[in-house]
């Protein structure tokens, strides 16, 4: 009978300690249309999947009475499990604890499982819900950040890091997510700062709500902090279950080979871009007419919606698709839309994941305010992630590519491994009339009629090199192929790629333009 | 499909594309030069001390205003020389970036 009461004791032990902060703790979670820690990791892993660890774990700070408080396993869940049957490892803040606050062991817990991950090589999916540091631990708190942020560092191209914001996560904490791979955030739950609407008031008289400080939305659109925005923490765990599907475990395989499905009917590659390049389309239904079951999955969907990035399978094999979005902005690289490509491009790289390029740009956005916020620098970041990249480069040139933004969309120049074109495509120096305003100049500037010599140099350029033939010419297109014959092209490339091996120089690490 | 609805105008190199535009680009601030003539605040913070009377001369480097933020008294300095033609701010205001402090003649 000893062995059942030792049994009893244990089971006895659990039930407290799964309560976390307590039923009023969890009531006050709920009014705030959160979900606790345990249910989150619960709806987001495989059913009966989660195994726990150091459940037992207590704080041991002894300043300020906390010596006579008892922090169930210390305010945050760790522990392993699975999604669609693959491992992954997992923390939860528990906001009913101590408002999630960080200490010693509650840091210890977090890096314990990193750490685990890591030499497991398996996906790390951190759940944020904290009110930051814990005070009373003082340093030991801060020590405990800094040990997080290393892991996430050293871990950062080996295993994929998830961040998901349930809840607020305010100072130093959001340098966690933000040195992870993607960011997920849901309205009016997620909130991220480095100094709160309280400080900001004190100190700088400004007054501002947490929504529009550091809300979803604002991360989603404005800062370009999250990857993913969701209404409701249902659909976010749904989202991270899809992203899990995409993507490979670690470094050294390659995601999921998935049953192979042709795209929808409906997306016809041919009626969806016009022939005049000044009118815009909406270049996701090109991927769209691209990709297996027409399936794709778009990453950063509110922010520098000019360029769209995101994965799509080809075959069955996981793409990694960039494309123009004439649809916004005509399109055009300016410094958010390089930042959000030149992350994404390496992102595959460090994953094996091939990238298919889509490209339909007029050049990069003019403006004081973009070369004064450095658009030379971020523009910079999509040339040098292009030309890092390791993985098959396939580039298919739609329709506009002007000047620099044709070099920059992973050109053969950077060593595409395969570039098509189709026949609507016009690879210039820049647009017909702009390079007929400065070629012509003297002809159109002498004429009689400077309107209709005008017009007349710039029909004469377009048919001259509004093409795709000049660049074919040369070979830095291989192939000029009709709309319809994209996918059996992009298929081949995917699968003749496979294999593909490149060795760069021997170095410590580049410098990417930052 | 109402994807081509509220297009505005975008020129690329003389070339004028229909496309959506985005708030960033519609709220974009219009460069202006800056005015050496208008001295302000580099910082937010609350207005200490002001160094300086109306009608008085300053010279290229003097401080004018003492603004306390972050911790930290900050001196305001003049950019160049002149005289203070007007005062805008009282001590204990607080102030934002890119306030203007004093403004010279």
């Amino acid at each position: 009978m000893a062995v059942n009461k030792k049994i009893h004791e244990l089971q006895e032990k659990r039930k407290k300690i799964l309560l976390g902060g307590g039923e009023q703790a969890i009531e006050k979670q709920k009014a705030m249309g959160k979900w606790t820690a345990r249910e989150r990791i619960m709806a987001l892993l495989d059913k009966n999947s989660f195994i726990e660890y150091d459940l037992f774990v207590e704080h041991d700070a002894r300043d300020f009475d906390m010596d006579k408080k008892s922090l169930p396993s210390d305010g945050v869940i760790i522990g392993s499990g699975t999604i669609y049957n693959a491992p992954v490892a997992i923390y939860a803040q528990d906001f009913t604890v101590a408002g999630g606050s960080l200490g010693q062991m509650h840091s210890r817990k977090i890096t314990k499982i990193m750490d685990y991950a890591l030499k497991m090589r398996m996906p790390l999916i951190g759940i944020n819900d904290s009110g930051g540091a814990r005070i009373q631990e003082g340093v030991n708190s801060l020590a405990g950040y800094g040990e997080i942020f290393f892991r996430n560092t050293i871990s950062s191209g080996i295993i994929p890091q998830i961040s998901v914001i349930l809840g607020p996560c305010a100072g130093g904490a959001v340098y966690s997510p933000a040195l992870t791979d993607f960011v997920f955030v849901v309205d009016k739950i997620s909130k991220m700062f480095i100094t709160g609407p309280e400080v900001i008031k004190t100190v700088l008289g400004e007054e501002i709500s947490m929504e529009d400080l550091g809300g979803a939305r604002v991360h989603s659109e404005i800062t370009g902090n999250a990857h993913f925005f969701s209404m409701s923490e249902d659909e976010c765990f749904e989202q991270i279950k899809r992203l899990i599907t995409f993507i490979p475990r670690n470094n050294s395989t390659k995601a999921k080979i998935l049953d192979l499905a042709e795209p929808d009917r409906k997306y016809d590659p041919e009626k969806i871009v016009p022939d005049d390049p000044t009118l815009p389309y909406d270049v996701r239904d090109v991927i769209k007419s691209i990709v297996d079951n027409s399936d794709f999955f778009e990453i950063m969907e509110l922010y520098a919606k000019n360029i769209v990035i995101g994965f799509g399978r080809m075959g069955g094999r996981t793409a990694g698709f960039v494309a123009n979005q004439p649809l916004e902005m005509a399109g055009v690289l300016d410094v958010d839309s390089s930042d959000k490509a030149a992350r994404f491009i390496r992102y595959c790289d460090a994953f094996n994941i091939p990238i298919i390029t889509l490209v339909d740009l007029p050049g990069y956005l003019p403006g004081v305010d973009q070369e004064h916020a450095g658009v030379i620098r971020h523009g910079a970041k999509v040339l040098y992630s292009y030309s890092e990249a390791t993985v098959p480069k396939i580039t298919v040139i739609l329709r506009k590519a002007y000047g620099g933004g044709y070099i920059a969309m992973s050109s053969r120049h950077l060593r595409a491994d395969f570039v098509f074109a189709w026949p609507t495509a016009e690879i210039a120096v820049m647009g017909p009339e702009g390079a007929a305003n400065i070629i012509f100049r003297k002809e159109i500037m002498s004429s009689d009629d400077p309107d209709g010599m005008r017009k007349q140099k710039v029909e004469e350029y377009k048919d001259k090199f509004a093409n795709p033939y000049v660049a074919a010419a040369r070979g830095y297109v291989d192939a000029v192929i009709e709309p319809k014959e994209t996918r059996r092209f992009l298929l081949h490339a995917i699968e003749a790629s496979e294999d593909k091996v490149v060795k760069m120089l021997d170095k410590k690490h580049g410098l990417p333009p930052f | 499909m109402k994807k081509t609805e509220n297009l505005g105008i975008l020129n690329i190199n003389s070339t004028l594309y229909k496309t959506r535009l985005s708030p960033k680009f519609l709220k974009r601030k219009l460069y202006m030069p800056a005015d050496l003539k208008a001295i302000i605040s580099f910082i937010p913070g609350t207005v200490l001390d002001i160094l300086v009377k109306k009608g008085q001369f300053v010279r290229k480097g003097e401080n004018l205003v003492i603004l306390d933020s972050m911790k930290m008294q900050n001196g305001i300095k003049c950019s160049v020389d002149g005289t203070i033609r007007k005062i805008n701010v009282n001590k204990g205001d607080k102030v934002s970036k890119g306030t203007i402090l004093i403004e010279l003649k």
